[in-house]
């Protein structure tokens, strides 16, 4: 693989942002780290959403059904294997169900895809407390001494591993299979691009990434109950914190990530009554004035900027 | 920011200052809590937890706040919403402790929550009486987190108070020994039902039905028709609210007659009685108090007083006590060190709206209401583990 | 027998459920999400009557539907059309009411907190059993069974027999050529969406009476109505009414004969099964 002295900038800055990243647990141990998981694991869920997202418009609100699920691979596990073949399992588990629901559903238009998603969560989560009650399952611990920086720093790398992933997808010809087929379908189909194998293998992406991020929170969880686990909120969060930082760009998730993730601590700080009511309402601002996200504002003022640059 | 007081601390200080303490020699104390006040478990923490945070907070600053160590301190609350999301809870204590400076912090609402929330409140060295938690494994969990005490007990403990009210009546001839027994299916019910099936069969009962049906089911008639026709002489439900509800009405409506009724979480609700008025009559439920006793006829009038809300005739008791707990090993103890406190918890018992609390070795209160009986209006407790003032058990009669 | 007298009176609550969103996203191409809101405000709306004044549910009703049309009116002129207006695209539109309508129903969550407080509201009305066919049911569900078969008729009646409800159906079909031919869009949109709130509103009221409802609730409505709706076939009544009835049987069924634990699952299948076979819904056009 060559690369442009252009691409060794982007991986050097990469690689310095995740290295400042990761000694955020040097520099607090309490607050500021709690809200560096929070971050850290939207970041790592959005990117991941993005990914697939991003190019084919296809709206999946499948990621708690992925995270639930890995949160149960730990859970049901954690006695029985080490805690780093969970991972693996549970990434592999993760990816595996994409595939799966990317077979039955990709084929169809937008909106069918969306409430499929939506019912997966809702779906596995019946399967399980059904099979947990077939077998008379008690409440599942995960006592570890893993800590929140442990915690921490599997989530970073975990980043690092999507931000590599979406580049190198970005540089080979299933990135630029995507780019045609997000720009117009029926010219990728017509020029002999197999757009659903495409779209499937993408959507393994965030499906092996949200179980990964689930089994990585379990031990924080330290009871694992399926109205925690599969909560369908988690994918709607997700959903909401990619398109405000702009889809179109990997990076473009992380600014959304952090500006709402700040905003809904300060919200949830100040107003613990009205939590609700204003996420709502600043959910309807971000709609109405940042259309494209952040990264289309970014755009526009660097468009502005080099206009008057010419001038 | 905003002031984060809540509206009845303002209104509490602003009595207590009437009452002519003087301002100068007042101390305020910042109190954390954090429970849902939205998400799936919001219904049952706007019953059950949030008015005892606002009647605690009410009392100690009625009697001129905690003393600690001779300063008599006014209690701030700072409430937060963790949204039913165990990642919100952590956030929320992280943050009441960090950056609100809250000294004391209350412990949060359900099993799931109080459990993810364990690591962080050991990490700070909290003190963490839980009132809302059920689990079997209180051994397990003390030696890894010994701030933490359970107070409500556990499935085994409930179901055999149940196994004791049923074989009570099947010997005093009101029932048969054919039951039916059905269960949400969720970590708490399939847990419960584990439990009960042998428990049943070892007294000798024939389940001649038994089923589980999904969290969030809109419909439960089909259940009630089955269990019907398996023709039972006592029913029981292992439910959470919505079903306890449903499951209430499908019996009416299909008429089922059995000598004893049980549903278990929200029968002990006002709200139960509210909706089925006199046709809750004999109905019996997960846990009860000693509704004739002084301490929790008192403790209800002031509830109602204090939040314009009844309690529950379980939980809301122990939430309570849990809150007294802490208190009086604060002013026992006279500082704020918390290992001084918990080492208080282990070691004393406190006298409380339900009664004598104390804990085990393992951080247990033993002694808790397993199963209560809507009695003239009241849900009595009919059993426990060793509290006093349990009424005989009553059969079921018709609905109609 | 009873299985399917209990499936048909659980199917009719469904329709209600599901009726008023395929008005919204049928008609008024806007797939609202806080239509469950809608639903759980009307339910609430009952409550606080019966409660406080013992009206009847079913008098209620008729309070809460015009009241509903405003608000969703409203709603859609202040919050929708700026959208349409706005989109290049059916799938930008697609994004764009997803999100408005998500940040909506937070929105009413944390109003009716507010304004209600976070407990469950249930009472009892019509809770007495009724023999049919040689078994009981509640009064209450076959009052709601008759309500929807009432409102679903009138809805069929207007849609196909008015000109306003042709136009509507018109725009649904085809909305380029809807306004080539002089309808009105922008007008019979904003009424189809208002519609849609009405029935959503009046339906919350009246399955109030036998479900336990709370302010967090709405967005399990609003997921049950939106499988109904897809499987029905988008702006489709009857496939609506059909699909309401087909999931209100095969849940029952499930429950009955198999495993109740299972039907929540069983009506996801039958959801997935129906889009595969049938990608439009059952009374779907099939669209290019």
């Amino acid at each position: 693989m060559r690369l442009s002295s252009k691409d060794w900038q982007t991986l050097t800055f990469a690689t310095l942002a995740l290295a400042a990243a990761a000694c955020l647990p040097f520099l607090t141990a309490g607050y500021w780290l709690t809200i560096g998981v929070t971050i850290a694991m939207y970041t790592v869920l959005s990117t991941s959403w993005a990914l697939f997202s991003g190019p084919t418009h296809y709206i999946s609100l499948a990621t708690a059904a992925f995270f639930g699920v890995g949160a149960y691979v730990v859970g049901y596990g954690i006695e029985h294997l080490p805690y780093w073949s969970l991972l693996v399992i549970a990434g592999v588990i993760g990816a595996v169900m994409a595939a799966l629901v990317g077979l039955t559903t990709l084929r169809l238009s937008g909106v069918y895809f969306v409430i499929f998603t939506l019912g997966l969560a809702e779906f596995i989560r019946q399967v399980i407390t059904w099979v947990q009650n077939w077998t008379g399952q008690k409440g599942i611990y995960v006592l570890t001494s893993i800590t929140e920086a442990h915690i921490y720093w599997q989530l970073v790398g975990l980043a690092a591993l999507v931000f590599l992933t979406g580049w190198l997808i970005g540089r080979s010809r299933l990135g630029f299979a995507l780019r045609i087929i997000g720009d117009d379908e029926e010219v990728a189909r017509h020029s002999g691009i197999r757009t659903a194998r495409a779209k499937i293998l993408l959507f393994m992406v965030p499906g092996a990434v949200g179980a990964i991020t689930g089994a990585i929170l379990a031990p924080r969880y330290v009871y694992i109950e399926p109205i925690l686990a599969f909560t369908p909120m988690l994918s709607f969060q997700v959903v909401i914190m990619a398109l405000l930082g702009g889809t179109g760009r990997l990076w473009g998730p992380i600014v959304g990530v952090i500006p709402f993730t700040l905003l809904w601590e300060a919200i949830s700080a100040s107003f613990p009554n009205q939590t609700t009511l204003l996420l709502g309402l600043s959910f309807l601002v971000i709609v109405y004035l940042l259309p494209r996200g952040f990264v289309g504002l970014i755009d526009d003022i660097r468009a502005r900027a080099g206009r008057e640059a010419l001038a | 920011m905003m002031k984060r007081r809540t509206f009845t601390t303002l209104a509490a200080i602003a009595v207590a200052a009437a009452v002519a303490l003087p301002a100068a020699a007042q101390e305020t104390l910042k109190v954390g809590a954090v429970a849902p006040k939205t998400g799936p478990l919001a219904g049952g923490a706007t019953v059950t937890y949030w008015p005892n945070v606002q009647l605690w907070v009410h009392d100690v600053n009625a009697r001129g706040g905690l003393d600690v160590g001779g300063t008599k301190y006014m209690l701030e609350v700072v409430e937060y919403d963790d949204q039913t999301n165990p990642g919100q809870t952590i956030q929320a204590v992280q943050r009441l402790v960090n950056q609100d400076g809250a000294q004391i912090v209350l412990p949060p609402y359900s099993t799931g929550l109080n459990l993810a929330a364990a690591p962080i409140y050991n990490r700070f060295g909290l003190p963490m009486v839980t009132s809302t938690a059920t689990t079997d494994k209180a051994g397990e969990l003390s030696q890894q987190f010994p701030n933490v005490f359970f107070t409500l007990g556990g499935a085994q403990g409930i179901v055999g108070g149940v196994v004791e009210a049923f074989t009570a009546l099947r010997d005093r001839g009101d029932i048969g020994n054919k039951l039916a027994m059905v269960n949400v299916a969720d970590a708490f019910g399939i847990e419960l039902m584990g439990q009960a099936k042998p428990a049943f069969e070892a007294a000798g009962f024939e389940l001649v039905y038994e089923s589980s049906y999904p969290l969030g089911s809109q419909d439960l008639s089909p259940v009630m028709k089955a269990a019907k026709a398996a023709a039972p002489d006592a029913f029981i439900a292992w439910s959470y609210p919505p079903d306890t509800f449903a499951l209430t009405e499908q019996a009416i409506v299909e008429d089922l007659q059995v000598g004893a009724f049980f549903t278990a979480v929200a029968t002990a609700f006002p709200g139960y009685v509210g909706r089925f008025g006199a046709q809750a009559e004999g109905v019996l439920g997960i846990g009860g108090v000693y509704a004739d006793g002084a301490a929790f006829q008192e403790y209800a009038a002031r509830h109602e007083q204090v939040t314009g809300a009844k309690p529950d005739f379980w939980a809301s008791a122990m939430v309570y006590s849990s809150f007294q707990v802490l208190e009086q090993s604060i002013e026992a103890v006279g500082s704020f060190d918390n290992a001084a406190i918990i080492q208080h918890i282990k070691d004393n018992a406190f006298e409380t709206v339900i009664g004598t609390l104390d804990f085990d070795e393992n951080n247990n209160n033993t002694s808790f209401w397993t199963v209560g009986q809507w009695q003239g209006g009241v849900f009595k407790g009919v059993a426990s583990t060793g509290r006093e003032g349990a009424v005989e058990v009553l059969p079921k009669a018709g609905w109609n | 027998m009873d299985v399917i007298v209990t499936g048909l009176l659980l199917g009719g609550a469904y329709a209600l459920i599901a009726m008023g969103l395929n008005l919204q996203y049928g008609m008024a191409r806007i797939m609202n999400l806080a239509n469950g809101e809608m639903l759980v405000a009307g339910g609430f709306a009952a409550f606080w009557f019966w409660t406080a004044a013992q009206v009847s549910p079913l008098l209620t009703v008729f309070l809460v539907a015009p009241v509903a049309f405003v608000v969703n009116w409203l709603l859609y002129v202040l919050f929708l059309r700026p959208l349409v207006a706005r989109a290049k695209s059916r799938g930008q539109l697609e994004v764009d009411a997803i999100l408005t309508t998500f940040g909506l129903s937070f929105v009413a969550v944390g109003i009716m907190l507010a304004v209600f407080g976070g407990d469950y509201f249930s009472y009892s009305y019509l809770s007495f059993p009724v023999a049919l066919l040689g078994d009981t049911y509640g009064a209450n569900r076959i009052a709601a069974f008759l309500a929807a078969v009432v409102i679903c008729g009138a809805l069929w009646l207007w849609l196909t027999r008015s000109r306003a409800g042709m136009s509507i159906r018109a725009i649904a079909v085809a909305p380029e050529s809807a306004r080539l031919v002089g309808i009105d869009v922008r007008r019979l949109a904003a009424l189809a969406f208002a519609l849609g709130g009405a029935v959503t509103a009046s339906g919350g009221a009246l399955i109030s009476t036998f479900l336990t409802l709370d302010a967090s609730t709405g967005v399990l409505f609003t997921l049950k109505a939106l499988v109904i709706v897809i499987m029905g076939g988008v702006g489709d009544v009857r496939g609506t009414i059909v699909a309401a009835l087909l999931l209100g049987l095969l849940e029952t069924f499930v429950a009955s004969v198999i495993d109740p634990g299972l039907t929540l699952a069983a009506a996801y299948l039958l959801f997935v099964v129906i889009l595969l076979v049938r990608p439009q819904g059952l009374f779907g056009r099939r669209t290019t």
